[in-house]
């Protein structure tokens, strides 16, 4: 009796707090947009801008989050080491871009530009799916019926090694990416500013979703990898190789990750060992804001936080006089996230898989 | 019978401690004395940052360290010296981690280092717990050798200027030189960035210009556009962002791309003199300024110590290999005025006395210049000046040939 009353009193106090919380981060939301946009220190151009830089960034985000959302999907395990995946593809195609200014190609012309970004990304993907397959291989399928605790720290496992193996090879130092100044260009000169790199990033990562939506719904592969997705055991008694699906899976993740590395190296053009490790955290939070599990999810999670990280300090901080609102862009990011999963537990878009599985 | 194996135990440690110096008694110390048998090495340490994007900064002082050893045939009072080294990563975990390992060393006789001044910040007050000291051949933050600096403190000197010089020669060199009146400034939240921005912003509007945004970025951020479209905002003629060599090049490359920043004229400073820098920032970085000390004024036999570094590493990857090298030189006089030998060759050297020794330095010919330590360890003798990068080095050779200015009176020199 005694202690359940202080259980009671207890229970109300958190969920007091919580509401407290809610109403505080959205007060803050509001209120601080508010003053900023009244304070009109920066014009309709300027949040153009910071918008188009918020998609470029979620896009890749967005394409980095589908590994992840894609492994969980069918194994319920998060692949720590899938941010290291995508380093692997940012270095694949550094060699390629290097390799293409060196002989002066790179900077050829548009086609021959065109040709050579064509081909780190092919490259890019081939690395990083040759480094997931082989992973799958020799760190997850031997723990595949072992709890589901130990894959995660083996992944995590995974993820040092990759780092570590490739500050042995190319040591801890930065790779530049070389630059190439036709992708500076304004291709809407006059009406707004919009570089050809974001179109080419934003362009390459939507036609890449669209051809992986496409993939999962409407070829037999990816139906088969829908049906593994919802029960193994009966998958496999239908005849579904359930190994070669998610080798599949591991693959299709990390060759978008590759792509996903290949595109930051344009946009940011610095690569080094670590280069993987935040990208792979802010794609995870992207999987599980959008829903993890589900892959529209992971694309709308990653636009959102890309939007939230480019936009969020100046709208929400600035008007409220907060100093250098820009070094808190993850505390918006991850308070976003927090507020997300506060009112949609399961994501913007729903955990489309776990309800069947319960 | 307990008291009686209590008087046996001291009885037996005196016994020892008699005999085990050869018949010298080691000197009394309050801080401890290390005591280096015959046919044991003398152990120093190097600790600073050796591994991520700024691993160029703390590579390059170790090689300063390794040349000083080498000067003196890799021998000092006839034992022969061991490097140590640890990484400290330009963090203040880093800097923790790293002092608690070369704290639990006690045949650690002095430490050169850190390389960043977060990792001091995270390091010191373990460091000086120990009984240890430490000079800095690069660590810039003011508050480390002024006269209110914590009592951590008290086993730490340095090599590498104050930020308080640096700061204010690139302030004087923008508003008196570049004749700008309207500059921003970005520090990425570390102990360096954040106190060198705010000497730099101070002496600019001193000098009468106006400061019109103080932003900052963290570390390991990207995406500096959103940071940059504030600033833009504001309407700056110029940018100084102090900070590391990945972020530095960030903000390089993508100042560019920002409306309004296009002509805008970006400053860097020491810590992002490198080849690393100019690597991570690409073509963006031509035509950008560097404040960084000013290695043609360097005083004594710097040539011939360069000549040296050239011989074993190739060129150069930073700019304070000399003050590293002075730093173990400036050890080295230390130990060897404070150390008392045996006659079998055993060497005993007191914590405290070895710190005096090094707070007592003067007049000691340096290749950054004569230097002379003040009562709160400030040994450097600084002269700080503004380099340009050009295409030169943007196409590849490092460092700079000359800095474009330095100021008239250049003080300390």
């Amino acid at each position: 009796m005694y202690t359940s009353r202080i259980e009671r009193t207890i229970d109300a106090a958190i969920a007091a707090f919580l509401w407290g919380f809610r109403i505080v981060v959205i007060l803050v939301v509001v209120v601080g947009s508010l003053l900023t946009l009244q304070g009109g220190r920066y014009s309709g151009d300027t949040w153009l801008r910071l918008v188009i830089d918020g998609i470029t960034l979620g896009s890749v985000y967005s394409l980095i989050a589908l590994g992840y959302t894609m492994v969980y999907g069918i194994l319920r395990m998060i692949n720590f080491a899938h941010g290291d995946i995508f380093m692997a593809g940012a270095f694949g195609g550094y060699f390629v871009a290097a390799y293409f200014n060196r002989s002066g190609f790179l900077n050829a012309g548009l086609i021959p530009t065109f040709l050579s970004i064509g081909l780190m990304i092919v490259v890019a993907m081939i690395v990083s799916t040759v480094i997931a397959v082989l992973m799958e291989r020799v760190a997850y399928r031997p723990l595949r019926n072992a709890p589901r605790l130990v894959p995660l720290i083996t992944a995590i496992g995974a993820s040092f090694f990759l780092e570590y193996s490739f500050r042995g090879f190319f040591g801890p130092g930065i790779y530049a990416y070389p630059s190439i100044s036709i992708l500076q260009e304004q291709i809407l000169p006059g009406i707004i500013r919009f570089r050809l790199i974001d179109a080419v990033v934003i362009g390459a990562a939507l036609l890449m979703m669209l051809g992986l939506y496409l993939f999962v719904t409407r070829t037999k592969v990816g139906t088969a990898m829908r049906a593994v997705s919802e029960d193994m055991a009966t998958a496999s008694l239908m005849g579904i190789d359930v190994d070669r699906i998610i080798v599949t899976t591991f693959a299709i993740g990390a060759a978008m990750a590759g792509a996903a590395g290949v595109l930051y190296g344009l946009m940011f053009t610095q690569v080094y060992f670590f280069t993987g490790f935040i990208p792979g955290i802010k794609a995870f939070t992207a999987a599980v804001l959008g829903g993890i599990g589900n892959i529209p999810g992971a694309m709308v999670g990653g636009l959102f936080l890309g939007l939230a990280e480019s936009i969020g300090p100046i709208l929400f901080l600035d008007g409220l006089n907060v100093p250098s609102p820009n070094q808190l862009k993850d505390v918006i990011a991850f308070t976003m996230l927090v507020l997300i999963l506060i009112f949609r537990p399961s994501g913007i878009l729903g955990e489309r898989l776990a309800v069947k599985r319960a | 019978m307990r008291r009686f194996s209590g008087i046996a135990i001291a009885l037996a440690l005196a016994a020892a401690a008699c005999t085990g110096g050869g018949g010298t008694t080691p000197p009394p110390d309050k801080l401890g004395v290390v005591e280096i048998p015959p046919g044991e090495p003398l152990h120093i340490a190097f600790w600073g940052v050796l591994s991520g994007a700024n691993a160029s900064l703390g590579e390059d002082s170790k090689r300063g360290v390794e040349i000083a050893i080498d000067d003196k045939g890799g021998k000092l009072l006839g034992h022969t010296i061991e490097l140590t080294s640890e990484d400290a990563q330009c963090t203040p975990e880093g800097g923790a981690t790293a002092a608690q390992k070369l704290a639990a060393d006690k045949t650690i006789v002095g430490l050169i280092g850190s390389s960043c001044s977060d990792e001091t910040a995270g390091g010191m007050a373990t460091l000086n717990a120990a009984g240890l000291v430490t000079i800095s051949p690069s660590n810039t933050r003011p508050q480390f050798t002024q006269a209110d600096r914590p009592a951590e403190f008290a086993g730490y000197l340095r090599t590498a200027h104050s930020d308080a010089v640096q700061g204010k020669v690139a302030a004087e060199f923008v508003y008196n030189q570049l004749k700008l009146t309207k500059a921003a400034t970005i520090h990425d939240g570390s102990a360096y960035a954040e106190a060198l921005a705010n000497v730099f912003a101070e002496s600019f509007k001193q000098l009468g210009g106006q400061i019109v945004a103080q932003e900052a970025v963290s570390k390991g951020q990207t995406d500096m556009k959103p940071v940059l479209t504030k600033i833009a905002a504001a309407g700056p003629e110029f940018i100084y962002y102090p900070i590391f060599v990945a972020e530095g090049g960030f903000i390089t490359a993508q100042a560019k791309e920002v409306p309004g920043l296009e002509n805008v004229k970006l400053m860097g400073a020491d810590g992002m003199f490198s080849p690393d820098f100019v690597k991570a920032a690409g073509a963006a970085a031509e035509g950008m300024y560097l404040s960084s000390p000013d290695f043609t004024a360097f005083g004594g036999d710097y040539a011939g110590f360069l000549a040296k570094y050239k011989a074993k590493y190739g060129d150069p990857i930073s700019i304070f290999h000399a003050h590293a090298y002075d730093a173990t030189n400036i050890l080295f006089a230390a130990i060897e005025k404070v150390a008392v030998k045996a006659d079998d060759g055993t060497v005993y050297i007191g914590r405290q006395a070895l710190r005096d020794a090094l707070y007592q330095t003067k007049d000691f010919p340096g290749v950054t210049g004569t230097l002379t330590c003040s009562q709160y360890g400030d040994c450097s003798a600084p002269v700080i000046a503004v380099y340009q990068i050009t295409a030169r080095e943007v196409g590849g050779q490092w460092p700079p040939e000359k800095p474009i200015w330095r100021p008239e009176a250049s003080p300390g020199s």
